[in-house]
This record gives C-alpha cells, sequence and structure tokens, in this order.
C-alpha cells in the first residue's frame, strides 16, 4: 500500500481506524480495572476526524488545564501515542491509587509517578491490541508527563499530523465505575505506519 | 466596541484599535506578532511547523514559518501597514515533553523559533522581544495601541514582552 494522506485515511478507512479504536480502549478498560482493583465501565468510543481548528472544542477549550501522558512508540510501527484527561479525573485516580485526596496547584513527585504509571498501563494496553491486531511489533518508551493548557498539549501531535495533513485523529473513551472520567487518546502513526496497520488488516 | 480577535492553531490575521488579537495554548508552536508602530496595526500568526518544503500536505501555508510569516505581512500591508515601521515578538516554542526530542520531529518547539527567526530575518523585520523555549504552554496577546505583547503561562505570572 502506498502512503495515503490523513484525509484519505480518514474518510475510506474511517470504520477501520473506529474499530481499532473500540478494541484498544476495551482492552485499557480492562487493564484500568485490574489497577484500581474495581469494576469499570467504558461507553463505545467515539472517534472523530478533527480539522486543527476545532480542537479547542475538545476538553473544554484550549486554555483548560489537563493532564497528558506522552509515550514515543517505535518498531513496525513508529510514532507517538497520547492520553490526555481532566485534572478532576486525574485527582480521583490519584485519591484511588494512592489513597490521599490531591490538595493545591502543583503535584508531588510521588503523584506525578501514579498518574505517569496510570497513563502507561491504558496506553500499553491500547497498543497491545493493536500489535495483537495487525501482527505488528511496538515498543513504547518511557512515559512522560505534562500538565498544562489542553491547546499547548494537543499542539504536540497536531504538529506530528500536520505532517501529513491538516487533521488529526481522536478518539474520545468514557469510563465509568466510582468514579466517571472521559479521556482522549491519541495515536499518532507516521506515514509509513498508516500504511502498515491497514495493510496488515488485508486492505 | 473592542474585540479580542482569536486567531487559530495554523491561523492568522490583522487587527487595528481598538480591537486586539490572541491566540490560545501554544506548546511546540510560535506565536508571531508583527506591529506597526506608526499606522498601529497588528498581526499575528500561529505556526505549527518550521519548513513548508518538507511537508507534503503543504496547503494551508499559515501552518508553516517559511510561508505563512510572508502572507501575514502582506496581509498587513494590504491593510496600510508599513515594512519600515514593522518589529516582530515571538513567544512560543516549548518542549512539552521532555523526551520528545527522541521522535522525528526532533526539538520541534526549536525549529519552530528558528525558522521564524530566518523568516523575519529575510523579510528585514526586527525580533525586539522574546519569550520561547521552556516546557510550558502560552496563552499571547496583542495590543495593536502600543505594541504590547502579553504572555499568560499556567501557574505563573503575566509577562509582557
Amino acid at each position: 500500500m502506498e502512503n495515503l494522506d490523513i484525509n484519505e485515511i480518514g474518510t475510506k478507512y474511517f470504520d477501520v481506524l473506529k474499530e481499532i479504536g473500540n478494541i484498544g480502549a476495551g482492552n485499557a478498560t480492562t487493564a484500568l480495572a485490574q489497577l484500581m482493583g474495581s469494576r469499570v465501565d467504558m461507553t463505545v468510543p467515539q472517534v472523530k476526524l478533527m480539522e486543527f481548528h476545532e480542537l479547542g472544542t475538545t476538553m473544554g477549550g484550549e486554555d483548560q488545564v489537563v493532564a497528558a501522558v506522552y509515550l514515543v512508540v517505535e518498531g513496525d510501527i513508529n510514532g507517538s501515542i497520547m492520553f490526555m484527561m481532566s485534572l478532576e479525573a486525574v485527582n480521583a485516580l490519584i485519591k484511588r491509587l494512592i489513597g490521599t485526596e490531591h490538595v493545591g496547584e502543583t503535584y508531588s513527585d510521588m503523584e506525578v509517578s501514579a498518574i505517569k504509571e496510570m497513563g502507561n498501563i491504558i496506553t500499553g494496553a491500547y497498543l497491545n491490541s493493536i500489535s495483537t491486531l495487525t501482527n505488528l511489533t511496538i515498543y513504547p518508551s518511557v512515559p512522560d508527563l505534562a500538565i498544562d493548557m489542553a491547546g499547548s498539549i494537543l499542539s504536540v501531535p497536531a504538529a506530528e499530523f500536520g505532517v501529513i495533513g491538516d487533521k488529526m485523529l481522536l478518539i474520545q473513551t468514557s469510563f465509568s465505575n466510582e468514579i466517571d472520567f472521559s479521556g482522549y487518546f491519541i495515536l499518532v502513526p507516521d506515514e509509513g505506519s498508516y500504511a502498515r496497520i491497514l495493510g496488515s488488516l488485508g486492505f | 466596541m473592542a474585540e479580542n480577535i482569536k486567531v487559530g492553531i495554523a491561523d492568522m490575521n490583522v487587527v487595528s484599535p481598538p480591537d486586539s488579537i490572541t491566540t490560545i495554548g501554544l506548546g511546540s508552536c510560535v506565536g508571531i506578532a508583527i506591529w506597526d508602530r506608526m499606522n498601529k496595526i497588528a498581526g499575528l500568526i500561529h505556526i505549527m511547523l518550521p519548513d513548508s518544503t518538507q511537508v507534503k500536505s503543504n496547503s494551508n501555508i499559515a501552518k508553516f514559518a517559511d510561508t505563512g510569516i510572508p502572507e501575514l505581512v502582506r496581509k498587513m500591508e494590504a491593510a496600510g501597514a508599513r515594512r519600515s515601521n514593522m518589529i516582530a515578538k515571538l513567544a512560543g516554542g516549548a518542549q512539552m515533553f521532555s523526551f520528545q526530542n527522541k521522535s522525528e520531529l526532533l526539538g520541534i518547539g526549536d525549529r519552530n523559533v528558528a525558522a521564524s527567526q530566518e523568516t523575519l530575518a529575510k523579510l528585514g523585520i526586527p525580533i525586539v522581544s522574546m519569550d520561547v523555549g521552556s516546557n510550558c504552554g502560552r496563552t499571547v496577546t496583542l495590543n495593536p495601541e502600543n505594541g504590547e505583547y502579553e504572555v499568560k503561562t499556567v501557574g505563573k505570572d503575566i509577562k509582557i514582552i
């Protein structure tokens, strides 16, 4: 398969990408449930192909402060994966994982480490399911965390998508159990990797 | 009524008083503010990538420093600004994640800043101040009345550059 434009990929293979997103998020939900030691429900993920100028509408505006865990991936698929969520979600997860309430504006080393680990587990489960489905190897890096304005965080994958088009693929998943929260997965395979994912699935 | 005109990602606009112009959440992107101090005309562009010639999908010229900045200058001139009166201020170009340079887009923030400086030098527009780099997102507002470029970061004081 030749290299494709993101707009073309988005329209032609939208259902395929949606299904990959579905399976990935499903796996991530199982991982999250194991981590929390309780049942976690998930809604059907929403796959959105968004124009850059629409990105501000996600997560309640460009200046909304959010948390994002980011990993670089290498192997048969090269690129990056990010999981972004609201600070309310982060605080609720911290309480659940560490057992103490988060206070103040800055996060302690312990809290940062817990958020990174959670992001690591969720994105790892997501990548695992893609790897199993496509039979392609994916090696994720260690996770990194940024807590900042949604616009500035989204500019990172946007710049990566910007190389191949003017749109960005976001997968929104809502999780619920004792706490409800929704997060965004943003997988950015490079040009050749998109073709390899679709090719391995017989397209 | 004075309005604060919003510039999106990979977008640009030109204003004059009493309006001001803003862009929210610059990460690795750079917000290039250009101001004609005599005619009080202000332009702002939010670029994402340094170089349009490296990229196949380059139809949106506002996405790149090398094509977007000359277009902004042209728009400002069409609105009555003069090149010889123009000065520039830069903000953004952060590295939001510490190991981001492991990826193919090696230090994209730094490269965006460098390409902006190079393009402005070619156009003969001096850069009078900058707030670039680091690992924080920035929201900027340019006032065409006095050329003040306000930079907001999360958890820090507002800076005027």
